[in-house]
């Protein structure tokens, strides 16, 4: 630990060797390094998915069946909004940054973020921030009960008490989430290895260098609506109640400014995750990878011009309602590319299995099935009839469930051998991926039936010709929400007494830098970067694989 | 009370031969009964599966329809597009696999291929928008109406006024529905659970209706699936739709957006009649104004005004207040004992009129008549332990008007 500057000089390798990192708990506390804190977000992400969940086991016990057996309406509504909360803003974001803060270093050669304390910082914001959240539930009058979208004016005229808090802190986590992006455009700027070139760049990189533009710019709309919530609330402006000037629609307005983008911070990374695991279990290159940048690019951008389409019925004139709808259902080519891609670099490559594959087939289907009732819901006289019903319900959580979250999961599948050095158990991995991918299923699709059958969302108590398909329902959220007791036990069991693996390359035909340094990945890695050729060899995009 | 029917196979004596074998097989006699006691708690509300909607209705207005086929269109693309990849996808899957020997290819880009399938799908979006744009200029065209209807949102219940004849009331979830929906309650659920309210909104058929919506309080949205009508009622503001009903019959739908505690209790009822019924019901409604209105001239007895006042209480105010007047700790203040319910008169009266800005409690002097007020005011100082005897006369609400 006590080296010299002269050591350091001299012996870059010897440096590793006693540099490593600080013992005892205070060390996950300063931590300023990459891998430590893509740890620390990674956990973070899955207590509050826990948590969350949790939430969504009590919102489906109480529509197991109709009448009110365990929770009173307020709370059902204070358990939907907060479900949607922490698994949004808790659970899906930060476990991409934490995938993004391990991995981004590692794929582009570089030593670790380039600004290691704010990245400490991004982190040690989210667990207060998360703790505030939560504490509402025990404030005098509950915590939000106005859905994850909170509108006005029900989220301000007519809120609890408590909503002041939860104002603060989402805008502590547009903070923590702001510092983040700022981190990786900074470190996929300035430290990618001086040889790798914009197009050299794997997959995942250059989806999240797009996502972290799109949070740099979407957060401080968010955090201007929450501010123009807090003034209306305390400080007798009127921003958005009509009886002084203003306009609840307005609110809708600004959030989905927001909100749009946002969805697509939520499954950009994802695309980048799946478009690194395909071409490994298929031994091929990636097929189309420059169509694949300009796709996210474009979808990107799209992401912008599409918000009112969560709009359609709030009275907006019809010529907003038609442009709309035709710049909401462009978004279905970009995406579209994108899945034929995937397809193709499939087809006539040398498939096997693993987990981290049966994880990216089931995203690439039922992501696309997500993306097909997104289609349905662009069109805006369909709209009408399923705005607000089951069948967005199925839609989002087709979407980020078994999208953002299923690329999550076979993410650290894929990727945990490297950090930790040791192999999870493959038989129990299937088991989980079968009893996870066959319960969603119950889960969500019935909820497409019982939208178009015409159920409401956020009701806590339905009419009795919903039953049979709630039940089913139920079932299915029981069974997958079981299925993540036993993906702890697999992650944890792999982390402390998985099998070692010695090889720096873990799945066979895997292609990337982060496969070049040795496993368990070290504490420092790329202290010098990595060659031309070394990265030429290395991309999964070009060349023989 | 337990109804033992299984809907999946739709069969009684099947399934419960089944639960009894497998309860018999696993040896858990003393358990047996509990564990049929379980399976039934789970079947107990599956109705029979032709009850099962999958699918939109095609409703009756023009707009529903048109909404129904657009809505099928779109299906079917989907589905020719998902049969294309994912049929492609698991060819793949099956014979492209290195436990067949499969050895991968190497090819990585096609300019070609990418503009084909950027291009394919824009011409089936085109192909879509096309009849989508038709519709939608169509069900927002609310010119030529022969009749409108006004709707107003309130937390949690609907106002209906007639423009063209005068007729306004308000529309309650049913009593029923309410008792049974109360916390831990069992038992046969009623008819239309959750979708009947106390007054329907009776339309005509075959003529072309323009309803206005707009809210007293947060955002609501009125949806009845089979006019194909959905649209945010948003306070301040006023928006507008359409419909023509087809045919007579009884149409159910509800409140679509998240409007506060009870937002799964507003349902929506509405009753399409023939022209000449409908003629006969306005004269109806008419008559019975003007007899409340007259009502409110002449002084009322203590046991009348409880029994009305409970009545106005249950539909209005029960639904923050509780049933037992107890509210909700720290979101909705309760009667019981209350200092407004027990304390000075003219208070009570001013704030069940007026309302308290900045909270959830209405200006119910612009909702209920003279004698609805009187009675409810009357009940909530008499009732629930708060036995101040003050009576409350209709003339001292019109004179407090």
């Amino acid at each position: 630990m006590a080296t010299t500057t002269s050591d350091v000089q001299i012996d870059i390798d010897a440096h590793d060797a006693h540099h490593g990192p600080e013992k005892g708990l205070l060390r996950w506390v300063k931590t300023t390094n990459h891998k430590d804190i893509g740890t620390l977000y990674l956990w973070f992400a899955f207590t509050m998915l826990l948590i969350g969940g949790a939430m969504a086991m009590v919102i489906r016990a109480e529509l197991f069946q109709p009448g009110l057996q365990l929770v009173e309406p307020q709370f059902f509504n204070q358990m939907t909004t907060l479900h949607g909360l922490i698994m949004v803003f808790g659970a899906i974001m930060p476990a991409f940054v934490g995938l993004a803060n391990w991995q981004i270093p590692l794929m582009i050669g570089a030593p670790d973020m380039a600004l290691p304390r704010m990245n400490n910082w991004s982190f040690w914001i989210l667990p207060f921030a998360g703790v505030m959240l939560l504490s509402t539930l025990f404030m005098k009058g509950g915590g939000p009960a106005f859905g994850w979208t909170f509108y006005a004016p029900l989220s301000t005229t007519f809120a609890p008490e408590s909503t002041d808090f939860f104002i603060f802190a989402i805008h502590m986590l547009g903070f923590s989430s702001i510092m983040g992006a700022i981190n990786i455009i900074a470190t996929v700027m300035n430290m990618r290895a001086p040889d790798m070139k914009l197009m050299d760049m794997p997959l995942f990189v250059w989806t999240w260098l797009i996502t972290a533009f799109l949070l740099i710019a979407a957060m401080p709309v968010l955090a201007g609506a929450v501010t123009m919530m807090l003034t209306d609330r305390n400080f007798g402006t009127s921003f958005f109640d009509a009886a002084g000037g203003g306009d609840p629609v307005m609110f809708q307005h600004i959030f989905w400014f927001f909100g749009h983008p946002e969805v697509y911070i939520m499954i950009l990374p994802a695309f980048g995750v799946i478009s690194q695991i395909i071409p490994t279990f298929a031994r091929k290159p990636l097929f189309g990878y420059s169509s694949m940048v300009y796709a996210t690019a474009s979808i990107a951008l799209l992401s912008f011009v599409v918000w009112a389409h969560h709009m359609f019925l709030t009275g907006m004139p019809i010529a907003g309602q038609m442009y709309f709808m035709y710049a909401t259902i462009m978004i279905s080519v970009p995406t579209g590319v994108k899945v034929f891609n995937w397809v193709t670099t499939m087809w006539r490559g040398s498939l096997t299995f693993e987990t981290p594959m049966l994880w990216a087939i089931a995203f690439v289907i039922l992501f696309t099935i997500g993306g097909f009732s997104g289609l349905m819901l662009g069109i805006a006289p369909a709209d009408i009839q399923y705005h607000d019903t089951y069948f967005v319900v199925a839609h989002f959580h087709y979407v980020l469930v078994t999208g953002a979250l299923f690329s999550i999961i076979a993410a650290v599948y894929y990727w945990l051998p490297k950090w930790c050095g040791r192999m999870y158990n493959e038989k129990l991995a299937r088991i989980h991926f079968w009893w996870a991918v066959i319960s969603v299923n119950v889960l969500f699709f019935p909820q497409h039936f019982l939208g178009l059958a015409g159920m409401p969302r956020r009701i806590p108590d339905y009419a009795t010709q919903f039953a049979d398909f709630n039940m089913i329902s139920s079932i299915g959220g029981f069974a997958f929400g079981s299925s993540f007791l036993l993906l702890t036990y697999i992650i944890v069991s792999c982390i402390r007494s998985g099998e070692p693996i010695e090889d720096e390359r873990v799945w066979e035909s895997a292609k990337g830098l982060e496969w070049t340094v040795a496993t368990p990945a070290p504490y420092h890695t790329f202290n010098e970067p990595p060659q031309k050729d070394k990265i030429l060899s290395e991309s999964s995009h070009v060349g023989a694989h | 009370m337990l109804s033992r029917r299984c809907s999946v196979c739709s069969a009684d004596a099947s399934s419960n031969r089944f639960i009894a074998r497998y309860t018999t097989k696993f040896k858990v006699k003393s358990n047996a009964i509990a564990s049929w006691l379980l399976i039934s708690f789970f079947f107990l509300p599956l109705s029979a599966f032709a009850d099962l909607g999958f699918n939109l209705p095609k409703g009756v207005t023009p707009v529903s329809q048109n909404i129904y086929d657009l809505h099928m269109t779109i299906f079917w693309v989907c589905v020719g597009i998902a049969v294309v990849v994912f049929g492609v996808m698991i060819y793949s899957i099956i014979f492209h696999r290195k436990s067949r020997g499969a050895k991968a290819s190497n090819f990585h880009e096609s300019t070609a291929i990418e503009l084909i399938w950027t291009l394919i799908p824009l011409g089936i979006l085109i192909a879509i928008a096309v009849p989508a744009t038709r519709v939608l200029i169509d069900l927002e065209n609310t010119d030529k109406a022969e009749m409108t209807v006004k709707i107003t949102g309130y937390q949690w219940k609907w106002q209906y006024e007639y423009l063209d004849n005068g007729v306004k009331f308000f529309s309650n979830l049913s009593k029923d529905s309410r008792e049974r929906s109360e916390m831990g309650k069992v038992g046969d659920y009623p008819d239309h659970y959750l979708q009947d309210v106390d007054n329907r909104l009776v339309l005509p058929v075959n003529t072309r209706i323009r309803f206005l919506m707009t809210s007293n309080d947060v955002i609501h949205s009125w949806w009845v699936r089979d006019l194909g009508v959905k649209q945010d009622a948003n306070p301040g503001f006023i928006n507008d739709a359409w419909a023509t009903i087809q045919k007579p019959g009884v149409y159910r739908g509800q409140c679509a957006e998240l409007c506060g505690k009870d937002h799964g209790f507003m349902p929506i009822v509405v009753e399409a009649k023939s022209k000449e019924d409908y003629a006969a019901w306005v004269k109806e409604q008419q008559a019975k104004q003007k007899a409340a209105a007259a009502a409110g001239d002449r002084e009322w007895s203590k046991d009348e005004l409880m029994v009305q006042g409970q009545k106005v209480y249950s539909s209005t105010c029960a639904g923050c207040h509780g049933v037992t007047g107890q509210g909700i700790p720290g979101t909705f203040p309760a009667i019981a004992g209350s200092k407004i319910a027990t304390g000075d008169v003219k208070e009570h009266i001013n704030i069940v009129m007026n309302g308290k800005a900045g909270t959830a409690m209405q200006a119910f002097g612009a909702q209920l008549s003279d004698s609805d007020l009187a009675a409810v005011i009357t009940y909530e100082r008499n009732a629930f332990g708060n036995n101040t005897g003050d009576l409350v006369q209709p003339a001292t609400i019109k004179a407090a008007r």
